[in-house]
């Protein structure tokens, strides 16, 4: 077989690949589309504002309705210094909490 | 065949052994180009997912939501004060809404409680998020108790744990009944956290904020517009910070892409003037490295993007996913629903294929109508 066949064979099946991708994103699963319909009516249900992302602080949980400026409050340019504005995570050793007790007690904890 | 279709795979044929010659040189660029496009692709994909995932459910969000201000900082909503609103002309419903945080030190992380009416949750019992059920151990019918701020205990049921598919939204929510959350943060009586309105003409919604704060100078009103530009704001930011830390790889590539597409190298030069001599005409030449520099690109192009889409949507953009989704001691276990922007696909395509495939013309066009003799010579 000529070796530009099999090149323009392979760049066909990648344009195709691409294709049905793009294909499946213009015509997503109806359980994908259930998922964010479903998500939508619990933001109008329980009247939420903001995305669960970042529960630090309340600027961080809810962006939306911090007040203005709040990152920088604590005093003028400064970077609000909670996790969320960091690039990565810390070292998992660094926040490990003592052995968790939680549904291990006798009585309600 | 037509013989210019027949032409271009001759073309693509000599191309190719070309290519072949060059191999550890070629593969090298190709793999580097792929990875380029791949981290590019990835980042272009999952953001605008989760752009178009926060705006899709958060369109669901109240249209306005009025918080009182007291000395420039969010305050409790006085009684009486839903009154003061009085009949604003569109607005279909008032809702004085209560929630706050409690910080939880099993976890060392903070809940969002948030009062539901009696029909929903009753009395002793809450509904919560799941990423809080799954990090304290919780199902339904379980108690669990919580030292409110004033240093009593109070201890819930669990009536139900909300959609794990749910998560993006819910993930740290605590449901549970207004005489219970008054209780627990001790509020008081016929106070409120913020109020909620329904508005029935999305292009009044600017209007009825406008007429609420002069009625209520002292209230500050949050539209939905905002609330969704306050989403695209934090992951625009996120974006851009990912940019500026790869803009130095960015730029090592292209500098290396011109480097390999622009300087001809003597072999290439001296293949060049063989070609020239043995009857190829300059039009044929550009037409070869025209294919070389196409095939190359576009193939990085298409690998790229392929390997981004299954990174990101098959495997939660497993490389970025630090950077991109931030963390948190609660964070959610969410999967983005697949999705695209034409338009950012269409720049990622042009700017990743086209200056490469047009960088390599200007000095083959420079070699090409340069005599043969001189060319091999050089």
């Amino acid at each position: 077989m000529r070796p530009s066949s099999v090149v323009i064979g392979l760049l066909a099946a990648l344009v195709l690949v691409v294709l049905a991708l793009l294909a499946s994103i213009l015509h997503p699963a109806e359980t994908d589309m259930q998922k964010l319909a479903d998500n939508r009516a619990i933001v109008e249900k329980y009247g939420l504002t903001d995305l669960a992302l970042f529960t630090e602080a309340r600027y961080t949980r809810h962006p939306s309705q911090a007040d203005l400026h709040s990152a920088f409050q604590d005093h003028p340019g400064a970077l609000e210094h909670f996790p969320t504005g960091s690039l990565l995570a810390p070292r998992p050793s660094s926040i490990n909490s003592h052995e968790s007790l939680a549904g291990k007690t006798t009585s309600p904890d | 065949m037509n013989p210019w279709l027949e032409k271009q795979r001759h073309l693509i044929d000599f191309t190719l052994a070309s290519l072949g010659r060059r191999k550890t040189k070629n593969i090298g660029l190709l793999l580097a180009y792929t990875l380029l496009v791949f981290v590019l692709a990835s980042l272009t994909l999952f953001t605008h997912a989760l752009r178009s995932e926060a705006s899709f459910v958060l369109a669901g969000s109240p249209e306005v939501i009025l918080q009182r201000m007291v000395a420039g900082r969010h305050d409790l909503i006085p009684p009486n004060y839903i009154e003061k609103i009085g009949r604003i002309r569109g607005v279909q419903k008032k809702e004085g809404r209560l929630w706050g945080y409690y910080y939880d030190t099993v976890l060392n992380a903070n809940y969002t409680f948030m009062a539901r009416s009696a029909d929903e949750v009753a009395d002793g019992y809450i509904m919560v998020g799941n990423a809080l059920a799954r990090e304290r151990g919780l199902a339904a019918h379980n108690t669990i108790s919580f030292r409110s701020y004033s240093g009593k205990l109070f201890t819930f049921e669990v009536s139900a744990v909300l959609s794990p598919d749910s998560e993006l939204l819910s993930a740290d929510l605590v449901l549970l009944s207004e005489n219970d959350f008054r209780r627990f943060f001790e509020y008081p009586a016929g106070h409120f956290t913020d109020i909620a309105l329904s508005v029935a003409n999305p292009q009044e919604v600017r209007n009825i904020a406008a007429k609420l704060s002069s009625a209520l100078p002292d209230s500050r009103p949050i539209l939905r517009e905002e609330v969704l530009r306050t989403y695209q704001s934090v992951f625009d930011w996120r974006e851009g910070i990912v940019l500026t830390v790869l803009a130095g790889a960015i730029l090592a590539f292209a500098i290396l892409a011109w480097e390999k597409a622009s300087g001809l190298s003597a072999e290439e030069k001296r293949e060049i003037g063989i070609l020239k001599a043995i009857g190829w005409e300059t039009g044929d030449v550009i037409r070869m490295k025209t294919w070389e520099g196409l095939l190359i690109s576009l193939s990085a192009f298409l690998l790229g993007f392929i390997a981004a889409y299954v990174h990101v949507f098959h495997f939660d953009a497993a490389v970025f996913e630090p950077v991109l989704k931030g963390w948190s001691v609660l964070y959610p276990r969410f999967t983005l629903v697949p999705t695209v922007d034409g338009l950012q696909i269409a720049t990622l395509f042009f700017f990743t294929v086209f200056p490469y495939t047009a960088a390599v013309l200007v000095p083959i066009w420079r070699a090409a109508i340069t005599d043969p003799d001189a060319v091999m010579r050089a």
